[in-house]
């Protein structure tokens, strides 16, 4: 198929509806209306569901309902939305049933802004409700990345009866370029054996997350922890670029990840010995191959748009073997290549130390650093 | 002369609540409190003539413990015999 | 005895129940409400197509009622998940239970976005002014002056605001179709709530909108009253605050003569 220029958020949603999305239900907040609003416009042109619903509480609840029926089903919301749902994303996580969720991440806590961000890591790569559970997440670094894995993301979810995340940012949703959509697929309803249809000529299908008796809990979070084990053994995904006589790996998610690749591009016409490694699922997190990483170089530089959230899965992963640095910007700040170049340059140059705390050490830079 | 009715009160789910006591119109009903059921109720029961298989004990309760059935009187026989 | 035969049989336990006994405190009128709604499902021959939504509160373990497929909604959230299933599957019959906790506080969003969208799904909505299940603490169907376990001094409505009357409010929405109180507490009124219940699933089966029954509940255990003077305390206190009729039918719903 031909490459055609499409906005990001536009892409995700036209992606969704070629492979057969059933039903979207969301609500408007920046920066991702335009899934909303493409969808608004093709899901019922297809004769699919489609309802704005009253707030995020009554979308990832919509959402809840149809994914009981086996339809498949999606939603998109960004950073306080997705603090509405987390309620739902609980149930559906407990009621073991599959949900893909478009997390477009913005400046925050509270409203922040509508600029990019990646704060939202922790909350959804570690649950995003509460209980113990974990939702695959997926983090695209392009618009053609993010149109690749929403497929992946809707297989994902029904193979292991679970959240399937694809997380970015505003950067994604709203950048336009260059992108080959699959190809339109026909609506495939699919006969799960537990979905609730009405029952008729069968057992009845209870659908609930309730088990009051704590060892059929315990049953359950046990059936849940092996799926997630499996998940991490067959479904991890990265990205590496220039890794093989590097002495500095940078590694960064996303955008900050993309960003990066241009920094590492630049530092390597200037002779650093750098590379990058980009994970693509951040849940599961690639923690084996970091922790080869740690041991081939000198230092590794973590650069994220937030405080330093994937930071702590890198620092899990290296387990104290290698010297970590960090770069961050917050707040909806989307850090340029120079930015990372510089950083680079300077952890190219110095001697490597291990710190206990690397975002401790970043911040008192950046403190001086605006001060002059 | 009033239709004659029965009823069966089932132990598994009465609850002893008494809805159907103060319900019954001709006033048959009270508790057994020679037995308990199962889960430790006095169940209710027809203690004396008069019941005509109203139902409206079946009707208040919320347990949808108690089977009612009513005598078929023979003109109401002989009606659905004819397809009446 | 005489022998029993068909045609002797006046009532039975409706099919659409399942065998489990219910959790429901004695003489709570949950149970009567369960069984309208089952004696509808069967004269109506719905249990096979029909799925219903569970809420959050006493009712939470309804799916163990019903021969009906369920799914479990989060607290309020039920008529969103309705009309999740109901967009999915519209050919199938979509009915959710609720009490006051889980339609009148925390669901209101949802309950009033469903009506004024028109979902064509039916809600039975039990009012027994109280929280039950958490042990009885004040609802927003509370009566003022009424004695809960969190308004232990009785409902001050200076402080404590006034309660809710739903179906009015409902009813004021273009997009509600079908949208009545009746009451569980004594013969007659169960015998009208059953009809009106019956109503509302056929507005449903004929695409003629979003159908609601209120129903006037009595709770003997938070009231801390016997099932019997329960019944006397609904009619005597929540009977003038909460007026039983038709407080939105649908042109559409008159004309069908259901």
């Amino acid at each position: 198929m031909a490459r055609e220029l499409w906005e990001g958020n536009q892409a995700i949603a036209e992606a969704a509806v070629r492979i057969g999305l059933e039903a979207y239900f969301g609500y408007p907040i920046t920066p991702q209306n335009e899934i909303l609003e493409w969808l608004s416009r093709r899901m019922p042109e297809l004769g699919r569901a489609f309802v704005q619903a009253e707030a995020e509480l009554g979308a990832i609840n919509m959402v809840y309902g149809a994914a009981c029926t086996g339809a498949r089903v999606m939603t998109s919301s960004s950073s306080p939305g997705i603090s509405l749902m987390q309620e739902g994303l609980s149930y559906i996580a407990g009621t073991e049933i599959p949900v893909v969720l478009v997390n477009v991440m913005r400046g925050g806590p509270g409203l922040g802004n509508i600029a990019p961000s990646q704060g939202d890591y922790n909350q959804i790569c570690k649950g995003g409700g509460h209980g113990d559970y974990h939702p695959i997440v997926l983090a695209p670094a392009s618009v053609q990345e993010a149109v690749d894995l929403l497929p992946l993301a809707f297989d994902l979810a029904e193979k292991y009866l679970t959240i399937a995340c694809l997380l970015l940012d505003g950067s994604i949703g709203q950048m336009m370029e260059p992108v080959e959509l699959p190809p339109m697929r026909e609506v495939k309803r699919r006969e799960f054996p537990w979905a609730t249809t009405g029952a008729n000529g069968r057992q009845r299908h209870v659908l609930t997350s309730i088990y009051l008796e704590p060892n059929d809990e315990e049953q359950t979070n046990i059936r849940l922890l092996k799926r997630w084990q499996e998940v991490q053994e067959k479904e991890i995904r990265y990205k590496e670029y220039y890794l093989e006589d590097a002495d500095v790996i940078v590694v960064g998610f996303g955008t900050a990840g993309r960003v990066a690749l241009s920094a590492v591009r630049a530092a390597r016409e200037q002779g650093i010995k750098v590379g990058l490694f980009r994970p693509v699922t951040v849940a599961p997190y690639p923690y084996a191959r970091v922790a080869e990483l740690a041991s081939q170089a000198k230092t590794l530089l973590v650069v994220e748009m937030n405080s330093g959230q994937m930071l702590e899965d890198v620092r899990l992963a290296v387990n104290g073997r290698t010297p970590i640095e960090f770069y961050g910007r917050l707040g909806g700040v989307v850090p340029f290549p120079d930015e990372i170049l510089a950083e680079i340059q300077r952890v190219a140059r110095e001697t490597p130390k291990m710190v206990a705390d690397p975002a401790k050490v970043w911040l008192q830079r950046m403190v001086e650093t605006t001060k002059k | 002369m009033p239709a004659k009715g029965w009823i069966e009160v089932n132990d598994q789910y009465c609850k002893g609540c008494e809805l159907c006591i103060t319900a019954c119109p001709p006033q048959v009903m009270s508790l057994d409190k020679e037995r308990l059921t199962s889960k430790g109720y006095h169940p209710a029961q027809v203690f004396k003539d008069g019941c005509t298989g109203c139902a409206i004990c079946a009707i208040v309760c919320p347990d949808a413990a108690i089977t009612v059935y009513r005598e078929v009187t023979k003109s109401a026989a002989q009606l659905a015999s004819a397809g009446g | 005895m005489a022998t029993m035969t068909p045609e002797n049989l006046v009532y039975e336990r409706p099919l659409a129940f399942t065998d489990t006994p219910t959790h429901y405190c004695p003489g709570c009128t949950h149970g009567t409400a369960h069984r309208l709604v089952a004696e509808v499902l069967d004269e109506m021959n719905l249990t096979g197509r029909t799925i219903g939504v569970a809420p959050v509160g006493c009712a939470v373990f309804a799916y163990n009622y019903f021969q009906t497929d369920f799914v479990e909604a989060p607290h309020g959230r039920a008529p969103a998940m309705a009309t999740g299933i109901k967009r999915c599957l519209p050919d199938r019959i979509v009915f959710t239970y609720q009490g006051d906790g889980d339609l009148a506080s925390i669901g209101t969003g949802e309950i009033i976005h469903a009506a004024a969208r028109g979902e064509n799904i039916t809600v039975i909505f039990i009012n027994n002014a109280n929280f039950g299940m958490t042990g009885g603490q004040m609802a927003p169907t509370t009566l003022p002056g009424q004695k809960t376990t969190s308004s232990p001094n009785g409902r001050d409505v200076e402080l404590q605001g006034y309660p809710i009357r739903v179906a009015e409010m409902l009813s004021t929405l273009d997009g509600a179709g079908y949208v009545v109180r009746r009451s569980l507490h004594d013969p007659t009124n169960i015998r009208k709530a059953k009809k009106a219940i019956r109503t509302a699933f056929e507005t449903q089966v004929r695409g003629l909108g979003f159908s609601l029954v209120e129903l006037l509940s009595t709770c003997p255990s938070n009231w801390n009253l016997t099932p019997v003077e329960s019944l006397t305390w609904l009619e005597e206190h929540m009977l003038p605050y909460y007026p039983l009729g038709d407080f939105k039918v649908a042109p559409s719903i008159t004309a069908a003569k259901i």
